[in-house]
């Protein structure tokens, strides 16, 4: 307990080969299921270090790091300038790792007609323009929203570059009516029981009781699926990087973590659980 | 001072500061409150955060209305209470009066059990039976709405409402119900005309508590209303409470931002919610006593 506590609050002071030290690792709900596949492969190659991961969104993640109760952040966004603001306020220098690449999936129930969508029809219908499934070639069915709370990293990156396109000067928000559901399951769930539904998550939560769409960047253009060779080729635009958020340049287990995370064997892991590797 | 006199002075300080603690503990939980949720209306109109009809919180500028929020919580809250109210004032006539002794004791202790289901396993259990069930029998586009969480909670204001009314009805004096019987009353112009008039106060208190609860109620409304942070206009919408909104978006903010204290601020919304349906149940409770 008190060792936990002590690496918690004074992250770089820990030293390799402190028995039984702790790296804390918290954020992303995306990330969390890769997180604790690199925390079980880390362990078993270093008996002596212990690694914990929790999820509670990217805004989590940051905030914590933040305050200084936790190690490493795990983000699918990028920080925003306010929160390096509030960082250095706190004394906190906030250093980035790209670990991993993430398509994100929009996925709609296996009976629903719909195959492919262009950006276009994507982000009208996710700002309530298009309300009915019928108007993309659908049936004549009502469109429900299904998005993730706000302190969701999907969430915002899915804000900023399906509905604004990247330009952060844009100030389209989602539709009134999108459910705030909270959590990338809790979505899966929903789009498995209700034919009307769509909604968006990373890939690695796809599974059979949801269709992936195929996505095209205008009415011109082919359509790809999100797949990891269509993501690391860049030809599926929804895809994002994967973050690691460490106070200052990482110490100790912390820097050995993050070495393993971003060496052949950590990113072999990223493949396994359904993610894009970098390389 | 004898010890026997400081044993006494010294154990009836103790029971004081037991006494007091509540209240001190409800003062200091309102100052903390109030000193980070007030700290918003520096930069926000109380107007445009009581009616403003939108909730972004972490767009540039961000938008603090609360108002969808505060109609979410009522809409659920309503919803709950027409089903509730109604079910669980029946339930305690007929465990206060008409029930046999035996029937009597096994619906007391299933109700005292229904009190004891944590909320969030009433709210998967919401969510896995009742939301499909809502969205299919009612052909909505989802089931996740005000009024599902509002049948979830009406579950979680029964116990609340049926143990006290039915321990006001109870309290009723026994001769009551006897002259209104020896007067040729039946059973039930006795019990609505006689018990029920006498036992009010106490059943306005119980209804009160049980909207309480209500109001109060975070996981399972969470996991069951959809939350969508629109104005509500009917019950078959999915609408976005107050306390879930605490609960969803705490995790996010940081310390000392305008999220964050617009969060605080929505606590003193429900703070100020819940003080007014205590002193309306308190004030029922003691009209009577007169």
């Amino acid at each position: 307990m008190f060792v936990s506590l002590s690496s918690c609050s004074r992250p770089t002071e820990n030293k390799k080969g402190v028995d039984g030290t702790t790296i804390q690792i918290k954020g992303s709900d995306t990330m969390v299921n890769l997180g604790q596949a690199w925390a079980e492969e880390f362990m078993r190659l270093h008996p002596q270090a212990f690694v914990s991961v929790t999820g509670g969104g990217s805004g989590t993640g940051i905030a914590a790091l933040i305050s200084k109760t936790c190690d490493i952040a795990e983000s699918s966004r990028k920080m925003k300038d306010k929160e390096y603001e509030e960082a250095k306020a706190n004394g906190v220098e906030a250093v980035e790792f790209r670990v991993a690449m993430d398509g994100l999936a929009v996925v709609v129930h296996p009976q629903n007609p719909i195959n492919q969508l262009t950006l276009d029809q994507l982000a009208n219908i996710f700002m309530g323009k298009i309300k009915n499934w019928k108007e993309v070639g659908g049936p004549n069915l009502p469109i429900v929203l299904l998005s993730r709370e706000v302190n969701s990293g999907t969430h915002v990156y899915f804000k900023e570059q399906v509905l604004r396109r990247g330009d952060s000067k844009r100030k389209e928000e989602f539709d009134e009516g999108a459910l705030l559901m909270p959590s990338s399951q809790a979505i899966a769930d929903e789009i498995a029981q209700n034919p009307n539904a769509i909604g968006y998550y990373g890939m690695g939560y796809s599974n059979p009781t949801q269709k992936l769409l195929a996505i095209a960047k205008d009415d011109k253009s082919p359509y790809y699926l999100p797949m990891v060779e269509n993501v690391m080729s860049g030809h599926y635009d929804i895809s994002r990087p994967l973050l690691m958020y460490t106070n200052g340049q990482p110490q100790g287990d912390v820097k050995e973590f993050v070495d393993f995370v971003l060496s052949d064997a950590g990113q072999a892991v990223v493949r396994q659980i359904d993610f894009v590797p970098l390389r | 001072m004898s010890l026997k006199n400081f044993k006494e002075a010294l154990i009836e300080k103790i029971i004081f500061l037991s006494g007091i603690a509540s209240i001190i503990l409800v003062i200091l939980i309102f100052i903390f409150l109030a000193k980070e949720g007030l700290s918003l209306f520096k930069s926000v109109h109380l107007g445009d955060f009581l009616l403003g009809r939108r909730w972004h919180p972490i767009s540039e500028p961000p938008q603090f209305g609360v108002l969808p929020l505060i109609l979410g919580s009522l809409f659920v809250t309503l919803g709950a209470a027409v089903i509730s109210v109604p079910m669980g004032i029946a339930s305690a006539i007929y465990i206060a009066e008409v029930a046999p002794p035996r029937m009597k004791e096994i619906l007391k202790s299933g109700i005292e059990l229904l009190a004891a289901i944590p909320s969030v396993v009433l709210g998967f259990i919401g969510m896995t039976t009742l939301v499909p069930f809502v969205k299919h029998h009612l052909n909505l586009p989802t089931g996740l709405t005000a009024f599902s969480g509002s049948v979830m909670l009406a579950f979680m204001a029964m116990p609340t409402i049926v143990s006290i009314a039915e321990d006001a009805l109870t309290a009723v004096p026994q001769k009551y119900k006897e002259a209104a019987l020896a007067l040729g009353a039946t059973r039930w112009q006795a019990i609505h005309r006689v018990i029920l008039r006498a036992a009010s106060s106490g059943i306005v208190a119980a209804v009160m508590l049980g909207i309480g609860r209500v109001v109060g109620e975070t996981m399972a409304v969470m996991m069951i209303t959809g939350n969508a942070v629109r104005m509500p206009t009917s019950l078959f919408q999915p609408v976005r409470t107050l306390t879930a909104t605490i609960a969803a978006e705490m995790g996010e903010t940081v310390r000392g931002s305008a999220h964050y204290h617009a969060l605080f601020a929505i606590g003193i919304v429900l703070f100020v919610i819940t003080f007014v349906i205590n002193l309306i149940a308190d004030w029922a409770v003691h009209r009577k006593l007169k």
